[in-house]
């Protein structure tokens, strides 16, 4: 239920994005030339992107317009701040992917907004190489929201390896849990 | 038979004392047979004078100590037959009926400055002959040192080799706080994990502590600014220097034999790599550069080489450099994770954490032979470290989800948890002996 909503949300998203492209080109008659010139890369994603946002914070499953920020609505992509990972693995795993490329978008057409991502390990193995893992981890994520157009000064990352555990037993179920990168607004 | 069936229920008898918290610190277990191990007695020290005995035991700490080196195999007060106190009061012929091959006696005694004075006189039994006699005067303060001490005299005499009873480690705890928050602490403790001191507190992360060679500061990974950063602390002063805070990871230090240079893991390039920090210019040269993660380094004892992690291979394996740079070799093949590997005092062998089945575990790898040998029997064993003789190797593994420090003779027949407070306890360090 609730992926079907995120899948909805993000093929409106898609559609409006293309949308957005087309407007571009018109955009300089409808709204003047000064909003493109202030954006920083002035990619087609930028404005079509912004239109997607609104779009998907719509209340079409609530009933009513979300009015606060698209980070704190539970039915928007972005609500999600974590993501898993495999043992010593730092591949974005494609059930993953959605939901960090929803944060690359945001990023892109919110250029004001900055992010921390964190790179956490399970705690198997030794502490320092699960710093390099986590840092590992940490970066996929940042590339994948590079790729979606959010600028280098946005991002942050940041290492804890198995420091800053969430889960606390020592079994499948914890680390699973603890393998994570954490996206910190 | 008997005899085994006693040692399980006595070591059955240990751990429940253990569990319950009360006094008994220290569990002693013992893993395998004890064949090889010399059978030592050590007669619990006598008090002489008035007023009451010091709290410590000397003669059983002795005892603690000799039996965790896995060379020796003490004998439990309750089944020695006479208990004496000075030279003049051993009759060899209780002793070598019990099958003692030495034995020690010992006595404290008030001094006159306050403080104490303490005797000990070590036999060989079978020759009925002093081997070593000394009068040590000490402080009720550090009646538990001048035990160490001992028995860093009497393992010296009896293997030939430098005893590392009275020396430190130094650890990482992490306890939480009745509101909820995490305090991680550095501390340093006795080698048995006794006295317990702390250095640094913090709410962040504290990381990989790292002994400099003559026993004096510590460098260690913080985030106590949000970020990691190294500092060096001198650990008497309690004075330090933060000596890298570059971007992205700055971690994993580890001390050239010299002192001077500091090995440690950076990513300001874009991912981890091995640096050499040298400590009076204040500067930073490569010593890898490979996409893979490279990390953890420690330094032969001859200052030649470096050994690291590195996961260039696939999968992270330990690899060696010159120091000064060069071509990287890799030397662990055997088991599909191997990591964190540090050389042995003599630089024959590194300790290293290795993957067992689904289990990390403490290996020793001997540099000849290539032969890997698992020293622990944890499913989640790390943080190993050599006693600057060699003659052990500390390091944290999990009980019941519960971090603790453990130590097992290199040869692995005898194993040891150590004794701390409550909290999560990891990355132990043992100390260099102090110049």
């Amino acid at each position: 239920m609730k992926l079907k909503t995120i899948k909805f949300v993000l093929l409106v998203a898609a559609v409006l994005l293309l949308g957005g492209c087309a407007a571009m080109q018109k955009a300089p008659e409808e709204e003047g030339p000064a909003p493109v010139i202030e954006t920083q890369p002035p990619g087609p994603s930028e404005s079509g992107a912004e239109r997607g946002g609104d779009a998907a914070t719509s209340g079409m499953e609530r009933g009513a317009a979300w009015t606060g920020s698209p980070l704190e609505n539970p039915d928007s992509p972005l609500y999600t701040r974590v993501i898993h990972f495999d043992f010593d693995r730092s591949e974005i795993k494609p059930e993953w992917r959605d939901i960090v490329v929803a944060h690359g978008r945001y990023l892109a057409q919110n250029p004001s907004v900055t992010v921390v991502i964190e790179g956490h390990c399970d705690e198997r193995g030794s502490r320092e190489y699960n710093i390099g893992l986590g840092e590992r981890r940490a970066n996929a994520v940042k590339r994948l929201l590079l790729a979606e157009g959010a600028m280098q000064s946005q991002i942050t990352t940041i290492s804890y390896g198995e420091e800053r555990p969430v889960a606390f037993g020592s079994d499948e179920a914890s680390w699973a849990q603890n393998r994570r990168a954490v996206f910190v607004y | 038979m008997f005899n085994g069936m006693m040692k399980k229920l006595l070591i059955l008898v240990a751990l429940l004392w253990w569990q319950m918290g009360q006094a008994a610190p220290l569990t002693i277990e013992i893993t395998e047979s004890e064949v090889g191990a010399l059978p030592i007695a050590v007669v619990p020290f006598g008090w002489q004078g008035p007023g009451r005995p010091p709290a410590e035991k000397l003669g059983a700490i002795v005892d603690a100590d000799l039996k965790r080196s896995g060379r020796f195999k003490t004998m439990p007060p309750k089944d020695m037959i006479a208990f004496p106190h000075t030279g003049s009061e051993v009759d060899f012929r209780d002793w070598r009926v019990l099958g003692m091959e030495s034995l020690v006696v010992g006595q404290v005694q008030p001094n006159s400055a306050g403080g104490y004075i303490v005797r000990f006189q070590l036999f060989d039994v079978f020759k009925g002959e002093q081997l070593a006699g000394y009068s040590i005067p000490t402080t009720a303060r550090d009646l538990r040192a001048t035990a160490h001490h001992i028995s860093d005299l009497i393992y010296e005499k009896l293997t030939g080799q430098r005893g590392a009873f009275a020396t430190r480690v130094a650890y990482v705890t992490s306890i939480v706080q009745p509101d909820g928050r995490r305090t991680i602490a550095l501390q340093v403790a006795d080698a048995d994990g006794h006295h317990p001191q702390t250095i640094v507190t913090s709410t962040e992360p504290l990381m990989s502590p790292a002994w400099s060679p003559d026993g004096l500061k510590l460098a260690y990974v913080s985030f106590e600014r949000g970020r990691p950063a190294i500092y060096v602390q001198e650990v008497y002063t309690g004075r330090r220097q933060k000596v890298a805070s570059f971007k992205g990871i700055n971690g994993a230090p580890a001390w050239s034999p010299d002192g001077r240079k500091l090995a440690l893991t950076l990513s300001k390039d874009g991912n981890p790599d091995i640096f050499i920090l040298d400590l009076a210019r204040r500067t930073v040269r490569p010593l890898t550069r490979h996409y893979a993660i490279d990390t953890e380094p420690a330094w032969s004892p001859d200052g030649r080489h470096i050994v690291w992690t590195s996961d260039r291979g696939g999968r992270p394996q330990i690899y060696r450099a010159p120091s000064t740079g060069g071509k990287a070799e890799r030397i662990t093949f055997e088991g599909r994770y191997n990591a964190r590997a540090s050389y042995s005092p003599d630089g024959k062998m590194l300790t290293l954490v290795t993957q067992v089945g689904s289990d990390f575990r403490i290996g020793v790898l001997d540099l000849a032979s290539r032969q890997l040998r698992v020293l622990s029997d944890g499913a989640l064993d790390e943080s190993p470290s050599f006693a600057p003789n060699g003659s052990m190797v500390i390091y944290a593994t999990k009980i019941r989800g519960q971090g603790e420090l453990a130590a097992v003779s290199v040869d692995g027949r005898v194993r040891q948890r150590l004794a701390l407070q409550a909290g999560d306890v990891r990355e132990p360090a043992w100390a260099p002996y102090s110049q």
